[in-house]
C-alpha cells in the first residue's frame, strides 16, 4: 500500500541518527546479511514491476523480449488500462473529498459536542475497520442488489467513502482532541466571530491531520481490490484490471502504470521532507 | 463597539452572579460594581473562582442565573466577541501557528481597524518584544508568552481588560516592572482592569480596589489599606499578611470598646474596629503592631498586654526578624520586628511579654477556623503546595 510506504520511509528519513556504535564482534555479520536479504526480498517485486514496464512484451510480459520505451510513451494503448486507472483516480478523488469532509465533522462533533449515542457511534465508526473486508464487501453487495441499485462507479464510491470515514475519523480526531480549546476561546475573545474561529484558527491547526488523513483515504480506495470487487458490476479500477488480466497476462502497461505511481509517492515525500527542512531553517534564521 | 477603540473604561457590574458546574458550584452569589476607569484586584487562594468569574464576564462560560452589565448594558446574553473585553489567559492562549506579530494583530485584524500592523509592533515595543515579531509563539520563553499575550489584549483597548495572573511566569525584576507598565497604560487610557492574582503584595500595590476571594464568594472588598487595617473575616485576615487571632466572649463593654477574655486575659477592642459586639469574638493584631518586652511591663490601660511566654522560634529575614512565641492560654503568637539594632532583640528560648495599642486591635465577624493559617505566599513553591492540595482533594472527592 502505497501509504504504508510512504509512512515507512517518512520514519526512516526523521527518525535521529543513533549516535552510539555497538562494539563489533565476532557476529557483526549477521544483522547487516539479514537486512540486506530482507531488503532484497521486501524489493524484489518492486524492481521486478519497474524492470518489466520496459519490456517489449508482445502479449504476455512474463519473459525479457529486450528493451523499449514504448510501453511509457503509449501507455494508453493496451485495451482498458487507461481506462481502469482513470476509474480509480475518480473514485479516490471523490471518496477522500467526500470522507474527509464528513469525516473531519464527525470527528469534531465527536469531541467537542456531548450528546446522546455518543459513544456509540464512536464504536460504531470503529467497525469498518475492525471487521473482514470480504464481510463488508459482500453485505454492501447483497445491500445495493436488495436496494435495486446497479453497480457502478456510484456503488464503488458510496463503499469506499464508507470505509474511509472511518479512518478519516480516527485521524482527525486524535488531532482534535490535543487542540487546546483555549485557543479557539482566545479567538472569539479577539472579536473573531464562530466562522472566522474556525477558519484561522480550528482549521489551521487541524490541518496536518486533516491532509494526513486524506492521504490515507486516498491510499486506501484507490488501493482497495475486495470490497470494489463485490461492488463494481462492469466497471473496472486499476487493482480489479490487473487481477483479471492476471489471467491472461498483465500487459507492461500495467507495469508502467504501478511504477508511477511507485515514484509519484517517493517524489510526494522526498518533496515534504526538504519543504518542513526548510521550513526549520527559515525558523530558525529569524530566531 | 466595532471599528473602534474604546475612548474610556466601562464599569463592570455583576448583579446576583451564580456559576453551577455540574455537581461544583464555582461561583455561590456575586455582587460587585467595579467603577470605570478602576484598577480593581480580585485575590484569593487556588480553585477559590478566579478564572471563572473572568470567564462568565468574558462570556466564555455561560452564567446559572444572574446578570452581567458592561458599562451600563446587559451583556449576559450576547457572544465573547461582541463585548468589549479582552482576556489575557492565565495559559496564554497563543495561536502556535501564527507569528507572535500577527497574535497580536488578531484581534484589530478581526474588528477591521487600519494599521493594524503599526498598532501591533507599537504594543509589542510597550512589553519590550518587538525585536522578537517575527518568531512563533513556541520559539520564546514563558515569560516572553506571558508579555506577548499582554500585548494581544492590550492592543485591543478594550473598555474592560480581564487579567489572569498575567505577570505569573516573571521573575521579580521584570514583574515589578511589567505592574509599573501595566499601572501607567491604565492610567493614561484609563481603560478598567480586572486583575485575577495570587500575590497579594501585587493586588495591594497597583489596585484601587481588591476584593478577597474564598470558595466563591467574595468575602471582603475595599481599599487596600482598609482591608489591611480592618479584615472582617478570619480567612481575610490571615490571606492578606498574617495576624495573631484569639477568640474569647466579651466580658466588658464600655461606649466605646469591648473586652474579650481569652483564657484569662482580657484583650480590649474598640468598637468602631469590631464587627461584633456580644458572645464570642475573634479579636486580632498584626504582628508588627506588637512590641516585645523582656520583663513585665507596667500596666497600662491603653495597652494589650500579654505574656509571659517563650521564644520558640527566631526568623531573621534582612529588614525584620520574626518571633515566634508560645503563651500559654493564648496560643502562639507571630511578632515582627524591624532590625533597627544590631541582633536579635532576644534569643530562643527567652521569657518575653507582648503588647500593642488597643486601637490597633480589630474584631472578626467570624470564628477563627482551628485549621492550619492559611499563609499566602507568593514564590511558586507555595501556588505548587497548593495546588497539589487542590489536586488531591478533587482526587479524593472524585
Ligand atoms: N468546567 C468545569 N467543570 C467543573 N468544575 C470546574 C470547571 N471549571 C472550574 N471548575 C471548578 O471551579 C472552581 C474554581 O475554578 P477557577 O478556575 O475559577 O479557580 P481559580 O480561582 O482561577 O484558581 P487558580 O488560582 O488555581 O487559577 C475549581 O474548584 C474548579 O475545580
Ligand atoms: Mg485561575
Amino acid at each position: 500500500m502505497t501509504l504504508q510506504e510512504g509512512a515507512v520511509l517518512a520514519d526512516a528519513v526523521t527518525a535521529p541518527k543513533s549516535r552510539r556504535r555497538g562494539r563489533i564482534g565476532r557476529t557483526s555479520w549477521i544483522l547487516p546479511s539479514y537486512t540486506t536479504l530482507a531488503l532484497v526480498f521486501l524489493l524484489i517485486p518492486i524492481v521486478y514491476t519497474i524492470v518489466f514496464s520496459f519490456n517489449n512484451s508482445i502479449k504476455s510480459n512474463i519473459s525479457w523480449r529486450g528493451f523499449t520505451l514504448d510501453k511509457w510513451l503509449n501507455v494508453c494503448s493496451a485495451q482498458n488500462v487507461c481506462q481502469a486507472f482513470g476509474n480509480s483516480l475518480l473514485i479516490g478523488g471523490v471518496a477522500t473529498v467526500v470522507a474527509t469532509t464528513l469525516g473531519t465533522m464527525i470527528a469534531i462533533a465527536l469531541v467537542r459536542y456531548r450528546f446522546r449515542f455518543r459513544a456509540a457511534i464512536s464504536l460504531l465508526l470503529f467497525l469498518p475497520m475492525a471487521t473482514p473486508e470480504v464481510v463488508l464487501g459482500s453485505g454492501l453487495a447483497s445491500e445495493f442488489l436488495g436496494a435495486g441499485v446497479e453497480p457502478g462507479l456510484l456503488t464503488i464510491m458510496i463503499a469506499h467513502i464508507m470505509f474511509c470515514i472511518s479512518f478519516v475519523v480516527v485521524t482527525v480526531k486524535a488531532r482534535v482532541s490535543s487542540l487546546d480549546p483555549a485557543l479557539e476561546e482566545a479567538g472569539r475573545d479577539l472579536y473573531g466571530s464562530p466562522g472566522q474561529v474556525f477558519l484561522r484558527i480550528t482549521f489551521p491547526l487541524l490541518l496536518p491531520g486533516i491532509i494526513a488523513a486524506a492521504l490515507l483515504s486516498f491510499a486506501l480506495s484507490f488501493d482497495d481490490f475486495i470490497i470494489t470487487y463485490f461492488n463494481s458490476g462492469s466497471v473496472q479500477t486499476f487493482p480489479t484490471f490487473v487481477y483479471v488480466s492476471a489471467a491472461r497476462g498483465i500487459p507492461a502497461e500495467a507495469n508502467v502504470i504501478a511504477s508511477a505511481v511507485f515514484f509519484i509517492a517517493i517524489v510526494i515525500v522526498i518533496t515534504q521532507q526538504l519543504a518542513a527542512a526548510v521550513r526549520r531553517r527559515r525558523l530558525a534564521r529569524t530566531a | 463597539m466595532a471599528g473602534a477603540f474604546a475612548e474610556a473604561g466601562a464599569d463592570l457590574e455583576l448583579v446576583d452572579l451564580h456559576k453551577r458546574f455540574p455537581g461544583f458550584t464555582a461561583i455561590e452569589e456575586m455582587n460587585l460594581v467595579i467603577p470605570a476607569g478602576s484598577f480593581f484586584a480580585l485575590l484569593g487562594p487556588s480553585g477559590c473562582g478566579k478564572t471563572t468569574t473572568l470567564r462568565l464576564v468574558a462570556g466564555l462560560e455561560e452564567a446559572t442565573s444572574g446578570r452581567i452589565l458592561i458599562g451600563g448594558k446587559d451583556v449576559t446574553e450576547t457572544k465573547p466577541y461582541q463585548r468589549p473585553v479582552n482576556t489575557v489567559f492565565q495559559s496564554y492562549a497563543l495561536f502556535p501557528h501564527m507569528s507572535v506579530i500577527d497574535n497580536v494583530a488578531f484581534g484589530l485584524r478581526r474588528r477591521g481597524i487600519s494599521d493594524a500592523k503599526g498598532k501591533s509592533h507599537e504594543a509589542l515595543a510597550l512589553v519590550e518584544l518587538d525585536h522578537l515579531s517575527a518568531r512563533r509563539p513556541a520559539q520564546l520563553s514563558g515569560g516572553q508568552q506571558q508579555r506577548v499575550a499582554l500585548a494581544r489584549a492590550i492592543v485591543n483597548r478594550p473598555a474592560l481588560l480581564l487579567l489572569d495572573e498575567p505577570l505569573g511566569a516573571l521573575d521579580l525584576k521584570l514583574r515589578r516592572q511589567m505592574q509599573l507598565e501595566l499601572k501607567s497604560i491604565q492610567d493614561e487610557v484609563g481603560l478598567t482592569f480586572l486583575h485575577v492574582t495570587h500575590d497579594q503584595e501585587e493586588a495591594m500595590t497597583m489596585a484601587d480596589t481588591v476584593a478577597v476571594m474564598n470558595k466563591g464568594r467574595i468575602e471582603q472588598l475595599g481599599a487596600p489599606e482598609m482591608l489591611y487595617e480592618l479584615p472582617r473575616t478570619a480567612f481575610v485576615a490571615n490571606f492578606l499578611g498574617q495576624s495573631n487571632l484569639f477568640t474569647g466572649p466579651v466580658s466588658g463593654t464600655t461606649a466605646t470598646s469591648i473586652a474579650v477574655d481569652v483564657e484569662g486575659t482580657r484583650i480590649v477592642v474598640p468598637k468602631a474596629r469590631a464587627e461584633r459586639h456580644t458572645g464570642t469574638v475573634t479579636v486580632g493584631v498584626r504582628p508588627e503592631k506588637l512590641t516585645l518586652h523582656t520583663e513585665a511591663p507596667e500596666v497600662d490601660s491603653s495597652r494589650n498586654l500579654l505574656g509571659p511566654g517563650r521564644v520558640i522560634d527566631v526568623s531573621f529575614s534582612g529588614v525584620s526578624t520574626q518571633y515566634i512565641l508560645a503563651v500559654p492560654g493564648a496560643g502562639t503568637v507571630t511578632v515582627f520586628a524591624q532590625n533597627m539594632g544590631v541582633g536579635p532583640l532576644v534569643a530562643d528560648g527567652a521569657e518575653v511579654w507582648v503588647s500593642w495599642s488597643v486601637d490597633h486591635g480589630f474584631g472578626l465577624e467570624d470564628e477563627a477556623p482551628p485549621a492550619p493559617r492559611f499563609d499566602a505566599d507568593t514564590d511558586t513553591a507555595t501556588i505548587a503546595v497548593q495546588k497539589k492540595r487542590a489536586l488531591m482533594s478533587e482526587l479524593e472527592e472524585a
